[in-house]
């Protein structure tokens, strides 16, 4: 609840002040603080999450002069309690006094960047961060800088790891000399003995880089990447790509060549897979970033590697980018590249031996029909999109259909609708029900793109054979479903069409059946409106309150606390009020329960 | 309406649960190779003559072209290309392997670096990705590497290499330096547990030879063991690399350096966090004895740290930790349990008090325990007040009948041991509890007025009541 309040309590802070210092004596520091020391872990960790509310019961002056310097003390605990402890610190500025004192609140935040913990210390890293502009430049240089380079030169890695988040907030507003200081400790912590620092620091370059005068980024940045980019782990060789990305949008075109292309091209032919992996992913932005003239020279030739890699999972990577790397390539040549260099490796993939590969790739090769338009679509992608469906992983042919929109646009969806169908089907009855479950998701947006007649010929029987379904979460999204379909559709495509075998299924020898059309009933009330609720399903409600089976009938009174609102109060009064109170008199205890819940929710009572 | 009843699709019976989703025996590619620099042109080699066809004098020579030929590295991803060649290299380096056994002489200065060469040419590649998305090493069938049948020779080869006779170990650190060591050490991430147990011979052996490698080979394995910790939580040489280090701790000349201290505080204990603790515990627990064997004093960090990581939510892992402890506790010495006893015990009140009956259950075995017993009664007096609320409670409410029982014995034992201090305890334990709820109950009030002063205060800032 303090969380809640957070701004209302901290402007009260200041206001409060002057009058209510007289009562601190009813909160003595010491029980307080007893309250942080309970021996049971879990009320510590509620007590240092209402550290505000402590902070503010002890008034300004007390919580830098005792609470702090206890927290920075006692900072042995456990993880989870010290995790609570940063989080709170970072918003503790106007506890201690505003920014004119938030310098207080370094020691207890230092010794947590030092912990071993890695939550814990990249919180602390967050607070001291946050609470870094809170900070006046003097301030900063007095003893935030400091901080910095105590953790820069820690003796462990956790605290060496913490200072590498540090720089960048710091960098901006202090002079010169102190500039040139943190840029040589970031140097250091770059050629760090331990890997850990190393990746802390490389996955900090492109953060740092954006802070620094653009003659740094030349002199220094550069080479600390290059360095980087080559170590002799992997780990710490994926993180300087990413850096590369960040570095390239900083400079000029024509220094981009000598200065970052060498490094990324030898990135995008790293023997580990997992660099290769890494400049996959980030090859879109990596694109943005260096723009049209290298895109065709270099990563072109470079994304038909990646597309050809060794490593399925490098294959995967860079398929899931086809659709964004043809989108952004300069619209003069988009064509001729698409057609001559991507087209040819993306028809190798359909038919790859890795299913990853070929549902990344199905995910998003339907997005190049808008890009190619309509000609090329029907000619070269089509048979692509067709040999999806057919292929033997559902994963693939789902997500297939589950773009078919970006399909309908070129060339309307009629053209695959022969080969849709058996696809549907096949996987409306896949042995997986995630995949069921999955392919239920995409029927209204299917019955939508496909007309309501081609709908009730094809699919009507597949959406009302999920009722049944053994598995209850495909059941309740057939439910689902049923209703997303009587909106699109309208209610008198329901009553004609669904209605009738919802209710059927009342009489169905399994309960669980009869209970789905209950749960029909709630989900269609609303969209079929007052008419055919009142007509058609209440009766059926009705006559299922004498159900044999209990689970039955307390699902018939929740059904009509549930339809309730849709009836008008004649019926409620007459119909519904009696059938409740026999259900409220019921033997079994849950019906009695949900019964008596529906009456005084529709304040029959 | 009912003749629009749908009929139900076949199999359906009227029991509601049956289960007809037959999951399909995994499909499972149980090789896997990141080697592909051959890729594409297939591999000539010329076959050689046998080394025991040649005259002694010419062996070395044709000894060095081998290791060159073995150089070769072939892709078993392709199970049908070169099969020839393939063929040729395994009886190559079967011959190379007898030939380093048995052979005198053979070791001239310029073969280390063809060896160390070779070797590294044919182990040293960028492992592949897990087949399984999340492989879990308790559930799934480990990928088997495909190229094995040669790398297992040149496996064979090596250890052989360094355990003869001839090896001298002021040549070889030329070549087997620490960049070598590094990659060796990478290699433990293998999924073939085939390939893992090489490796530990291989490290062992280097270990022991290069004095000049061991502090650089502990600290690489620090940088993996907490990489793993507080990065990745994923490595599958864990157990592997903990029992070489089993047999490195055992060696460690006394006193102990603060730089091995370090290690275990910062290194060992923290391990104890991982999810996937079960597969490498047996040999982590016998690091921790082996520290504690050789320096006494660091019982109480070491048991102060499984305190504080002890599982909150796993109980298996938490019969672990109990496990730990136990062992642990057989070495201890009396001086040092007392230091640690009432926060130990504490948190063996709490397993003791465990709904889940297999963590109160191995609590309470510490009673069967001959020297653990005689420590309890010889500090009766503060830690049979310790755990007398909880044993007396479970005594009366726990669901197991085992647990129960096993309850009496030890509030008997405690009867038998201080029966004095017993009597009180039971005599008092109704007013302990009041107490404790009379203190619950003043810290809720404790809470509610700060409540209500911050709930003024923000009032008061919104200008609803005048300040």
């Amino acid at each position: 609840a303090s969380g809640a309040q957070g701004p209302a309590l901290v402007e009260g802070v200041g206001l409060g002040m002057a009058g209510a210092d007289s009562d601190d004596s009813l909160y003595p520091i010491a029980v307080l603080i007893d309250e942080l020391r309970n021996e049971d872990v879990q009320l510590r960790l509620n007590s240092i999450k209402k550290l505000s509310t402590i902070a503010l019961a002890l008034g300004v002056e007390r919580t830098r002069t005792e609470l702090l310097p206890f927290l920075t003390d006692t900072i042995y605990d456990e993880d989870e309690v010290l995790l609570a402890l940063a989080e709170q610190l970072g918003n503790f500025t106007m506890l201690v006094g505003g920014p004119e004192y938030v310098h207080c609140l370094l020691p207890p935040l230092e010794s947590l960047a030092t912990v071993e913990e890695t939550v814990v210390r990249d919180k602390a890293v967050e607070s001291l961060r946050k609470i870094s502009h809170e900070h006046s430049p003097v301030d900063l240089e007095v003893h935030f800088e400091p901080l910095v380079k105590r953790l820069a030169s820690g003796d462990w890695f956790t605290s060496r790891t913490s200072a590498c988040g540090l720089f960048s907030v710091c960098y901006p507003r202090v002079s010169s000399t102190v500039k040139a200081e943190i840029r040589q400790h970031f140097r250091t912590l770059c050629s760090d003995d331990t890997p850990m620092v190393r990746r802390a620091a490389a996955s900090k370059l492109g953060e740092f880089a954006k802070v620094l005068e653009l003659e740094y980024v030349k002199s220094d940045i550069i080479s600390l990447f290059t360095a980087l980019a080559s170590d002799e782990q992997d780990s710490v060789r994926l993180l300087a790509v990413e850096a590369g990305v960040s570095i390239a949008t900083l400079l000029p075109q024509e220094d981009l060549e000598t200065l970052v292309m060498p490094t990324l091209r030898q990135a995008a032919e790293d023997k580990s897979w997992r660099v290769r992996y890494m400049v996959a992913d980030k090859f879109s932005d990596l694109q943005k970033a260096v723009g049209p003239e290298i895109t065709k020279n270099d990563l072109v030739p470079a994304f038909q590697n990646l597309l050809k890699d060794c490593e399925a999972e490098v294959r995967a990577a860079a398929a899931n980018k086809v659709k964004e790397f043809c989108e952004n390539l300069p619209e003069d040549s988009r064509e001729t590249i698409i057609m001559t260099h991507i087209l040819p490796c993306v028809k190798e993939l359909v038919s790859d031996t890795n299913q990853h590969v070929k549902s990344a790739l199905a995910s998003v090769i339907m997005g190049l029909s808008t890009i190619l338009g309509k000609d090329n679509t029907v000619e070269h992608l089509l048979p692509l999109f067709l040999a999806q469906l057919k292929d033997e992983c559902p994963e693939v042919r789902l997500n297939i259909i589950s773009n078919l929109d970006c399909v309908n646009e070129v060339i309307g969806i009629r053209q695959l609708s022969q080969s849709l169908l058996p696809a549907i089907v096949e996987l409306a009855e896949d042995a997986k029900w995630r995949v069921r479950l999955a392919i239920i998701e995409y029927m209204p947006l299917l019955a939508g793109q496909l007309g309501v007649e081609f709908f009730d010929e094809k699919l009507n029987s597949l959406c009302m054979a999920w009722l049944v379904d053994h598995v209850y979460a495909i059941r309740e999204a057939a439910t689902c479903n049923l209703m997303k379909l009587v909106e699109k559709f309208g209610a008198e495509w329901a009553q004609n069409t669904i209605v009738p075998k919802v209710l059927g299924m009342a009489n169905d020898p399994n309960y669980l059946h009869r209970m789905t059309t209950l749960f029909c009933i709630n989900a269609l009330s609303e969209v079929c409106g007052q008419e055919i609720t009142t007509k058609h399903m209440l009766p059926v409600v009705f006559k299922m309150s004498n159900d044999q089976v209990a689970n039955v009938r307390f699902n018939v009174a929740k059904s009509l606390q549930k339809i309730g609102p849709v009836l008008d109060s004649n019926c409620l009064q007459t119909e519904v009020k009696p059938v409740l109170e026999k259900l409220a008199s019921d033997q079994d205890m849950d019906v009695k329960y949900f019964a008596q819940e529906a009456i005084s929710v529709l304040s029959l009572a | 309406m009912s003749s629009a009843a749908t009929t139900p699709p076949s199999v359906d019976k009227v029991d509601g649960f049956s289960r007809k989703s037959v999951r399909k025996a995994k499909q499972k590619r149980s090789q896997s190779s990141s080697q592909f620099r051959s890729q594409g042109k297939p591999i000539e080699l010329t076959p050689l003559p046998l080394l025991k066809d040649v005259s002694a004098q010419e062996q070395p020579e044709l000894f060095l072209k081998k290791l060159q030929q073995c150089c070769a590295v072939f892709d078993f991803m392709d199970t049908l290309s070169d099969l020839k060649m393939k063929e040729y290299k395994r009886s190559t380096l079967n011959e190379l392997v007898d030939y380093v056994t048995v052979s005198r002489g053979y070791l001239t200065e310029q073969a280390y670096p063809e060896v160390v060469k070779m070797v590294s040419y044919n182990i040293f590649r960028t492992l592949p990705p897990s087949e399984s998305n999340e492989f879990d090493p308790e559930e799934d069938e480990p990928t088997l590497e495909a190229s094995w049948p040669h790398l297992q020779l040149v496996y064979e080869f090596f250890i052989r290499f360094l355990e003869s006779q001839e090896f001298q170990p002021s040549i070889a650190k030329k070549y087997i330096d620490q960049k070598f060591v590094l990659q060796l050490l990478e290699l433990f991430d293998s999924e073939d547990p085939r390939e893992r147990d090489y490796l530990k011979t291989v490290l062992h052996r280097i270990y022991g030879k290069f004095l000049g490698l061991r502090a650089f080979i502990r600290k690489q394995i620090n940088n993996i063991f907490l990489r793993f910790v507080y990065e990745t939580e994923h490595f599958n040489g864990v157990a592997e690399l903990l029992e070489i280090l089993g047999s490195i701790i055992n060696g460690f000349a006394l006193p102990l350096k603060a730089e091995h201290k370090q290690f275990l505080v910062k290194v060992l204990i923290p391990l104890h966090t991982v999810r996937s603790l079960s597969l490498f515990h047996a040999q982590l627990a016998y690091c921790i004895v082996q520290f504690l064997e050789k320096d006494p004093a660091l019982t109480e960090p070491v048991i102060r740290g499984l305190l504080k990581f002890w599982p909150k939510t796993c109980s298996q892992k938490e019969v672990m930790f109990l496990g730990e402890l136990e062992e642990i506790l057989d070495v201890i010495e009396p001086t040092q349990f007392v230091k640690i006893q009432e926060p130990l015990f504490k948190q063996i009140s709490r397993c003791v008090s465990s709904p889940h009956f297999q963590v109160a259950e191995r609590a309470l075995y510490y009673w069967n325990n001959e020297y653990i017993m005689s420590l309890i009664e010889e500090n009766s007096n503060v830690i049979l007040p310790i755990m007398f609320t909880s044993l007396y409670r479970i005594s009366k409410e726990h669901w197991n009948p085992a647990i129960v029982a096993l309850v009496y014995n030890v509030l008997k034992a405690f009867m038998e041991m201080n029966s004095t201090l017993f009597d009180e305890l039971t005599s008092t334990y109704k007013s302990d509890r009041q107490r404790e709820k009379k203190k619950e109950k003043e810290r809720e009030e404790l809470w509610k007025r700060l409540e209500d002063l911050e709930l003024k205060r923000s009032l008061q800032s919104d200008g609803i009541i005048p300040t």
